[in-house]
């Protein structure tokens, strides 16, 4: 990927003032949507939305990195009945901070993808689930959603076409676990974000039971462009398996820590050293988070050729979740870092499943142990046990995000985690 | 001990609470955009923070008689968020991230400079009920590390000590910092830029 300083951002490109309306429409922006209203020679039917989006392979930006397109054909035939699309901008996992810049660099991207995720799916209403902490953008989106409105965008037969939807505002209050899709549509239902056993699935029974779709901002964001260029074009950036654009969210210990939208399958090296212009202080690297804490620490010497796609990095022992990338630097206390991940996760855990609420604060109390230089290398051993009692074992993927931190940072530095325990004084067994 | 400091009970803590008429048009028109009233439990609990400062017991009683839901509903639904305050705070409450990569990055140091600074431990509030000082997890502002959110609201980013102190200083003269439209870094150059990210 050498040629990454000529790519030309299409989710938030460099155009001043491209969250007004008028200057997003002089840019191309709701010609998808008029072409998929009003160009029945190209969209005969919603059904072909879908499987333009589908063949594009836009793989879930939430994490999950589940075909979008796919997702969609899993809703059943409208029987006449309400229908949502709950779009997540909950935007919780710590590393990740990439939806908000939509909301407040091209908000109308994303209201034009959800429309057209709409119209393909016959929704009646799209709910839009922000984080409570993001009031600054959420009142940005309060702003965008009215303007569109008023242009007839949204609501009754928009574009003059006979589609209708209408789309509202949903503020989360402090609660990682909403995230989670299901857990979001209790939250929307007005309840305590507890997630809810699958199958039935939200395509089956979702909010207030009828059919549901929930995907992430930065996905329904691809949209409007793959219906747009077609997904011959999508398919063409970045990585074949993993294809299109990508907010990279580069933290931690760099020099110009920020969001950067790339292609995917950059190289993790090239992020870290061009395009966040390399570690902090000229300290060495001694390893990254690749997207967001809950997927696995990757050290240094494995970064070399590493490429940010999901394949690359499930080869790699990780995971691109939401390609918000966590670099550390080689003063970086490992053991610390851990603690605050697991504490993290006992805070946010719901307490619905017994391994996890257990779970996640044994975690935390044994590492805390570790920190303070009072723990055992029993005590390690004791901690990956409790990562196998934790993960598969409940209702959420919760558990196993708060799992997989700890088992593989103690695997992969786990002389770190010896030399911060005193010796065990009876022998393990 | 928390003290009593929230916009409007500073002096008089009401003993009772009721929204005001314009309210309970803004929960009528909420209630519309959803097919069932429970579904606006968490918007009417922000309706009623923002305006008396947190959601006690009391409150969430007046949120279940306005929507006519169980009194055990919204409690339960109030305890579950965080951002709620189920007890008055400071008038203001500073959020400091310590998470992961505010954690890396010296959002620590920011808490203990704001416990020197404020002569209260994270949890407290100031004795002049101006201040609370808390402790969050990730508020999705990692690249602009360490940071701390106002009451809810606004984002503070790339702390240090001297810019905790100017905005100490600000909130008590009684003003708000203003939203920070962090620039765009572009790829391709070393310049950053701003693409208006304000609305006005």
């Amino acid at each position: 990927m050498s040629d990454w300083k000529s790519y030309e951002p299409t989710l938030i490109p460099n155009i001043e003032g491209m969250h007004q309306l008028d200057t997003y429409r002089k840019h191309g922006g709701y010609e998808a949507l008029h072409s998929v209203l009003h160009d029945s020679k190209k969209w005969p039917d919603p059904s072909s939305v879908v499987q333009e989006v589908k063949d594009a392979n836009i793989r879930g930006r939430g994490g999950a990195g589940f075909n979008a397109g796919l997702k969609w054909s899993f809703m059943p035939p409208a029987d006449g009945g309400p229908r949502y699309l709950a779009c997540n901008g909950d935007e919780s996992e710590p590393g990740t901070f990439k939806d908000r810049k939509i909301f407040e660099y091209n908000p109308f991207l994303f209201i034009e993808g959800a429309t057209i995720a709409a119209y393909a799916m016959s929704i009646t209403t799209i709910y839009v689930y922000i984080r409570g902490e993001y009031r600054s953008w959420i009142k940005k989106m309060e702003k965008a959603v009215s303007d569109a409105y008023d242009a007839g965008l949204l609501g009754k037969n928009i574009m003059g076409s006979t589609f209708s939807v209408d789309l509202v505002l949903h503020s989360g209050a402090g609660a990682y676990i909403c995230g989670e899709e299901t857990s979001l549509l209790e939250s929307l239902e007005g309840k305590r974000g507890y997630p809810r056993v699958k199958p039935p699935f939200p395509a089956q029974r979702g909010l207030w039971g009828r059919p549901t779709t929930i995907n992430n901002i930065e996905t329904l964001s691809n949209v409007p462009g793959v219906i747009r260029n077609g997904a011959t074009w999508f398919k063409s950036i970045g990585a074949e398996t993993h294809p299109g654009p990508i907010l990279y969210g580069i933290s931690g210990h760099v020099n110009r820590p920020g969001v950067y939208e790339l292609p995917s399958g950059m190289p993790v090296m090239t992020l870290i050293e061009e395009v966040a212009q390399g570690v902090k202080d000229g300290k060495k690297l001694k390893a990254i988070i690749p997207g967001g804490s809950s997927t696995p620490i990757l050290p240094a010497k494995d970064l070399e050729n590493l490429t940010m796609d999901a394949d690359a990095l499930r080869g790699a022992g990780s995971m691109m979740g939401t390609a918000g990338m966590v670099v550390m630097d080689e003063d970086t206390d490992i053991v610390e870092t851990l603690w605050r991940i697991s504490k993290f996760y006992h805070h946010e855990s719901c307490g619905q499943c017994t391994p996890c609420r257990e779970g996640t604060g044994w975690l935390e109390k044994i590492l805390e142990k570790v920190v303070k230089g009072e723990g055992t290398s029993r005590d390690l051993d004791l901690l990956l046990d409790i990562t196998s009692q934790m993960e598969g074992r409940t209702i959420c993927a919760l558990a196993d995000a708060a799992a997989w931190p700890v088992r593989y940072t103690i695997s992969r530095f786990r002389e770190e985690f010896e030399a911060r325990c005193k010796p065990s004084l009876v022998p393990v067994g | 001990m928390a003290k009593k400091g929230s916009k409007n009970t500073a002096t008089n803590p009401p003993t009772s609470y009721s929204f005001t008429k314009e309210q309970l048009k803004e929960i009528e028109a909420l209630k519309a955009k959803y097919p069932e009233v429970q579904a606006v439990t968490l918007p009417v609990l922000w309706i009623a923070q923002d305006s008396f400062g947190h959601v006690n017991p009391d409150v969430q009683a007046l949120v279940a008689k306005t929507l006519d839901l169980p009194e055990s509903h919204v409690h339960g639904v109030a305890e579950f968020y965080t951002q709620y305050f189920k007890e008055p705070k400071g008038k203001h409450v500073l959020d400091v991230c310590t998470c992961l990569s505010c954690g890396l990055s010296g959002g620590v140091d920011i808490v203990r400079h704001l416990e020197k600074k404020l002569g209260i431990n994270v949890g407290e509030t100031t004795a002049d009920g101006q201040f609370t000082l808390q402790e969050a997890e990730c508020l999705g502002a990692c690249g602009y590390a360490p940071m701390m959110q106002i009451t809810n609201d606004v984002y503070v980013n790339h702390l240090t000590p001297e810019k905790v102190d100017k905005v100490l200083d600000q909130l008590i003269s009684g003003s708000t910092p203003d939203f920070e439209s962090i620039a765009m870094p572009l790829v391709d150059s070393t310049h950053t830029t701003k693409r208006g990210g304000s609305n006005e």
